[in-house]
């Protein structure tokens, strides 16, 4: 399955498919054992412009259109999911956010940056009891004159551990604001989180805020668009690129998968002339072409600025999220007992598959959000 | 344009009764009648449907409550001149 995209931006993402095979995956499984994102391939991330991917050439970006953007996302996260799940929080959650709901002078002052790689980003919405009920944040802001005061612990924040610039959702009674925040702010803190599952290397930490005061400069949008419009936003962009995660994991899935059914003999032929093994690649590879598919869609519609683009994107996560995990789960299937080992890449993609259906919204809300639409839309007038 | 409007409003409702009423001045937001990500969709809507550019100064849901209050900053916009000339928004 062949998307053509114009000659600048497919020898961008050739390369960035190429730069995934030989210098990304060969790394990844190190990074999960070692719980972390090495310098040197972020230096070479940032050295390649993927940090600024999306962000316009005359901004110091690549410019990719959003369909070039998910196709480099998938290509990255073939490679090592750590590197896209960078893409994701330092692109599509902050710095596609600062230039849709940002001020003249916020842009210009932090996406040249970002985009060069001086400044890593992060976004701080999810809370230890604040998760899918995201609008009930309890991170606190008070106004003191042209200053905020702000307090809370945020959850889960990926790469805010290395991160320099944080967007972070923050209440003032009833209004949800958003701000920028500077990791070297007084009274930032950030605790890596241990034990995790998935996304050892994303230096995922708690982010705890202690009377951290920045000026007025620092909101983004208005006082209380900080859920309704910024989150909002951020997480439609952040969807989308999910979305491309799941069909980036799932191709290196069946990859994967298929490989191992041709070399593996088991009675005398290689485990790929089963049938029942047939099935599960059959069904993956179907899998995979239909989540392509669907974030293709919604790339074009978001190429066009359609607003039927935000449920497109809704419905593409929630497709691809689930396709990647069964393909990956059926992967392990395949490899059997090798598929349990760190040996194998399969066990590293099933894990990391899970987490692209609770991410950027659960499974469970997206039904809701699809529902909700297939309500609207759907039926007998 | 109110039609339109409005037309869009009602297509995106989270009420399924057929017999639910809202004038132009109902604010649509406290009566619970769209979703959180509503507000996404209505702005990309107004930029599409009617060439302007709503910039981060007009993230004011005074701007956005009602058909009528969407009508007017349309309006106003347009009056305005559309754009600020910001590359990438």
């Amino acid at each position: 399955m062949k998307i053509v995209l114009d000659a600048r931006q497919g020898r961008i993402v050739e390369d960035a498919a190429e730069f995934a095979r030989t210098v990304l995956a060969p790394r990844a499984r190190e990074n999960d054992e070692n719980g972390v994102f090495p310098r040197d391939v972020l230096a070479q991330m940032v050295e390649r412009g993927y940090l600024g991917a999306t962000i316009p050439q005359a901004l110091g970006g690549l410019g990719l259109d959003p369909v070039a953007y998910g196709l480099l996302v998938a290509a990255i996260e073939k490679g090592d999911c750590s590197a896209s799940r960078l893409l994701t929080v330092h692109l599509a959650l902050v710095a596609e956010t600062i230039l849709k709901c940002g001020s003249d002078s916020q842009i210009h002052r932090w996406i040249p940056r970002i985009a060069r790689g001086e400044t890593i980003c992060a976004f701080g919405l999810t809370e230890p009891e604040f998760g899918s009920d995201a609008a009930g944040i309890q991170t606190a802001y008070t106004v003191h004159g042209d200053e905020y005061r702000i307090n809370g612990r945020k959850r889960w924040i990926t790469f805010s551990g290395i991160s320099d610039l944080l967007l972070v959702m923050a209440r003032h009674g009833d209004v949800v604001s958003a701000f920028l925040i500077e990791r070297e702010s007084e009274g930032v803190t950030t605790v890596p989180q241990k034990g995790l599952m998935a996304g050892r290397a994303c230096h995922i930490c708690e982010v705890v805020l202690n009377d951290v005061v920045v000026g007025k400069e620092c909101m983004i949008g208005m006082a209380g668009q900080g859920f309704t419009y910024v989150a909002n936003t951020a997480l439609d962009y952040g969807r989308y690129s999910i979305a491309w995660s799941g069909v980036g994991l799932a191709e290196a899935a069946v990859d994967a998968m298929v490989s191992y059914a041709r070399q593996r003999k088991q009675f005398g032929q290689s485990i790929g002339a089963f049938q029942l093994i047939r099935e599960l690649i059959a069904e993956a590879v179907a899998r995979v072409y239909a989540a392509k598919s669907l974030c293709w869609r919604a790339g074009e519609m978001r190429k066009a600025a359609s607003p039927e683009a935000i449920i497109e994107t809704a419905i593409a996560k929630h497709f691809s999220a689930g396709a990647v995990f069964r393909t990956a789960c059926d992967a392990v299937q395949v490899h059997g007992g090798n598929g349990c080992s760190s040996e194998y890449p399969v066990e590293r993609y099933m894990r990391e598959a899970k987490v692209l259906e609770i991410i950027e919204g659960t499974a469970q809300i997206q039904q809701l959000v699809i529902s909700q639409h297939g309500l609207r839309r759907f039926g007998y007038s | 344009m109110r039609d339109k409007i409005r037309a869009m409003v009602e297509s995106n409702l989270n009420i399924f009764n057929a017999n639910v009423e809202f004038s132009d001045d109902d604010n649509i937001f406290r009566r619970g009648f769209v979703d959180s990500l509503f507000a996404v969709q209505l702005i990309a809507y107004l930029e599409r449907e009617f060439g302007i550019r709503v910039s981060n100064k007009d993230l004011d849901i005074n701007n956005f409550h009602s058909v009528n209050k969407m009508v007017s900053f349309v309006e106003r916009k347009r009056q305005a001149g559309d754009g600020d000339g910001v590359a990438g928004r």
